[in-house]
């Protein structure tokens, strides 16, 4: 080191480590809700928000309660939320099964793949007429919409995941004598599972998406149903009203996968 | 059980990699393999523990495993391949599971395991929980569980710090020491090969050849530090071990 003037004036070796490890801290994510809303309130009231460009957040709260109270809600939430737990529960758990299949086996991923890279840029919403040909207007096509939706990213993220399991625990399962199927349910699989869940999170947004899209055709109840009918008629407190429901849906179901990521890979920690 | 190489060659494409070797892996003996790096000692092991198969030659098994022997040929790894999401316990079940070992005869075999490797309080930890040291003992006592005819250990103490290693290396000499079994143990460490080693095989550069086998019939237990016998098989070791590297960086050198 060269030696100028401040020789001896001790200079505290600067902090350059930390950060790349987001921790969970709740109370934030509640914090910008909170914050926009208020101000979408306070513009609202004060007419510097124009209530043609957004509604009160307060009427949209309104109009929330009306629908609990008429109990229209559950008329509406109940049909979604069955399409979606089947349409989703079809297409991620078939998802998975050709996933794991294309990254375990050559013919099944020569095969597969370009399929499954054909078929991902297609806006599945433009099938939906041919799926109400194929499975009828009723709620068959709804979940096949859903299902289809739900495939492909699950099997991308799936196939994916099995790449990057460590081969050398394969290799230690194999020199021990472990039987085909124990290796794939002991160390393929639960080696995936961070990236099949990850995928999972992808996956169960696209369904939400799908299902406003299918229920925006030939359904009588369902969320989509409800903020097609208030869309057509320009009624914004019943359009956002259905809207958060969708947005709300989504923090669910992210709240539950990182539940479940807590409990099934809490080795990682 | 004894374990014969029986003229191996080995090349991956055009690029050979083992040329005709022929040795015993005697039981109850650690054989040590030496040799510059790429010299094909990682593949002659995952020959000899049939996880790929040689050009050409064969491997055999001479006699029959002892009893109880559940995995005859057995790996212990250099980079330990716990499972991250099993306990040690659950990483040493995994490989008796399929042997249809469950519950209190598990359990017995598992407690004799980590009592021989001194993990004995650390059953419930997870891997990540663990040191370098202990990760390496846990596969030791993994190795130890399925009673294994010949153990193949692919530079076991290389990725430790070298007080860990000196400790892993003592209790090694005391296993064996306890309940001899049979090695065949590939590192780069002369004072490794030397310490543990009953016999060494010293191989050439790239195209494996044997240079030469070294016997050492110092008993395990009473190799010391410093003992003037084994400074100078480990001297005659480097000697040779300096010739092939020098001769493989000039090769590399010529291209
Ligand atoms: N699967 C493989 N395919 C092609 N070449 C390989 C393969 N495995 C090893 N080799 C080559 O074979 C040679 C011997 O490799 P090996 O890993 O057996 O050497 P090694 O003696 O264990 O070296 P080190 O001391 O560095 O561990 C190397 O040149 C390597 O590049
Ligand atoms: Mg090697």
């Amino acid at each position: 080191m060269s030696d100028t003037g401040a020789k001896n004036q001790p200079i505290e070796v600067r902090f350059r480590g930390g950060g790349f490890a987001p921790k969970a801290r709740r109370s934030v994510g509640l914090a910008v809700f909170i914050f926009l809303i208020g101000i979408a309130e306070i513009g609202t009231r004060q007419g510097w928000i124009s209530s043609l460009t957004l509604p009160k957040p307060s009427d949209v709260l309104a109009t929330f309660g009306e629908l609990w109270e008429s109990g229209l809600l559950f008329k509406h939430l109940i049909p979604s939320l069955s399409r979606l737990a089947v349409g989703a529960a079809i297409g991620a758990s078939i998802g998975i099964a050709v996933g794991i299949m294309i990254g375990l086996f050559s013919y099944v991923r020569a095969g597969m793949v370009p399929l499954v890279a054909a078929i991902f840029p297609i806006p599945k919403i433009a099938l939906l007429p041919l799926f109400v040909i194929w499975f009828g207007i009723d709620e068959a096509s709804k979940y096949a919409l859903i299902a289809f939706g739900t495939f492909t990213p699950t099997v991308v993220a799936t196939y994916g995941a099995v790449d990057n399991v460590d081969r050398s625990l394969i290799r230690m399962g194999q020199s021990f004598g472990l039987s085909w199927l124990s290796i794939v349910r002991k160390i393929v699989l639960p080696g995936a599972m961070p990236g099949i869940l990850s995928g999972l999170r992808i996956s169960l947004a696209i369904a939400i998406i799908l299902l406003v899209a299918a229920e925006m055709l030939g359904a009588e109840y369902g969320i989509g149903a409800y903020i097609l009918e208030a869309g057509s008629l320009y009624d914004l407190e019943r359009l956002f009203a259905g809207v958060v429901i969708l947005s709300l849906l989504g923090v669910i179901l992210s709240t539950l996968i990182g539940f479940i990521e807590g409990r099934l890979l809490s080795w990682r920690a | 059980m004894d374990i014969r190489l029986d003229a191996i060659s080995h090349s991956y494409g055009d690029t050979e990699v083992l040329r005709d070797i022929s040795l015993d892996i005697p039981n109850g003996k650690i054989v040590c393999f030496v040799g510059p790096s790429g010299c094909g000692k990682s593949t002659l092991l995952r020959l000899i523990g049939g996880l790929e198969r040689a050009s050409k030659g064969r491997i055999l098994q001479l006699g029959s495993p002892p009893e109880g022997c559940l995995n005859p040929l057995t790996y212990v790894f250099q980079d330990f391949a716990l499972l991250p999401w099993r306990s040690v316990h659950g990483n040493i079940s995994l490989v008796l599971e399929d042997r249809n070992i469950k519950g209190a005869q598990a359990d017995a075999i598992i407690a004799d395991v980590l009592a021989r490797t001194k993990l004995s309080d650390f059953s419930k930890a997870l891997p990540r929980q663990l040191s370098g040291g202990m990760k390496q003992r846990v596969a030791i006592a993994r190795a130890l569980a399925v009673k294994p005819a010949v153990m193949l250990m692919d530079e076991p103490l290389s990725a430790l710090d070298s007080q860990t290693r000196e400790l892993l290396m003592d209790d090694l000499v005391a296993l064996w020491t306890r309940q001899s079994f049979t090695a065949a143990y590939v590192t780069h460490n002369l004072a490794e090969a030397v310490r543990l080693g009953h016999r060494i095989v010293v191989l050439s550069r790239r195209p494996g050849e044997i240079r030469e086998i070294v016997e050492i019939d110092i008993p395990l237990r009473d190799r010391t530090h410093g003992d003037a016998k084994l400074e100078q098989t480990q001297k005659h070791l480097w000697d040779m071990m300096r010739d092939e590297a020098r001769a493989a960086d000039e090769e590399l050198l010529d291209v």
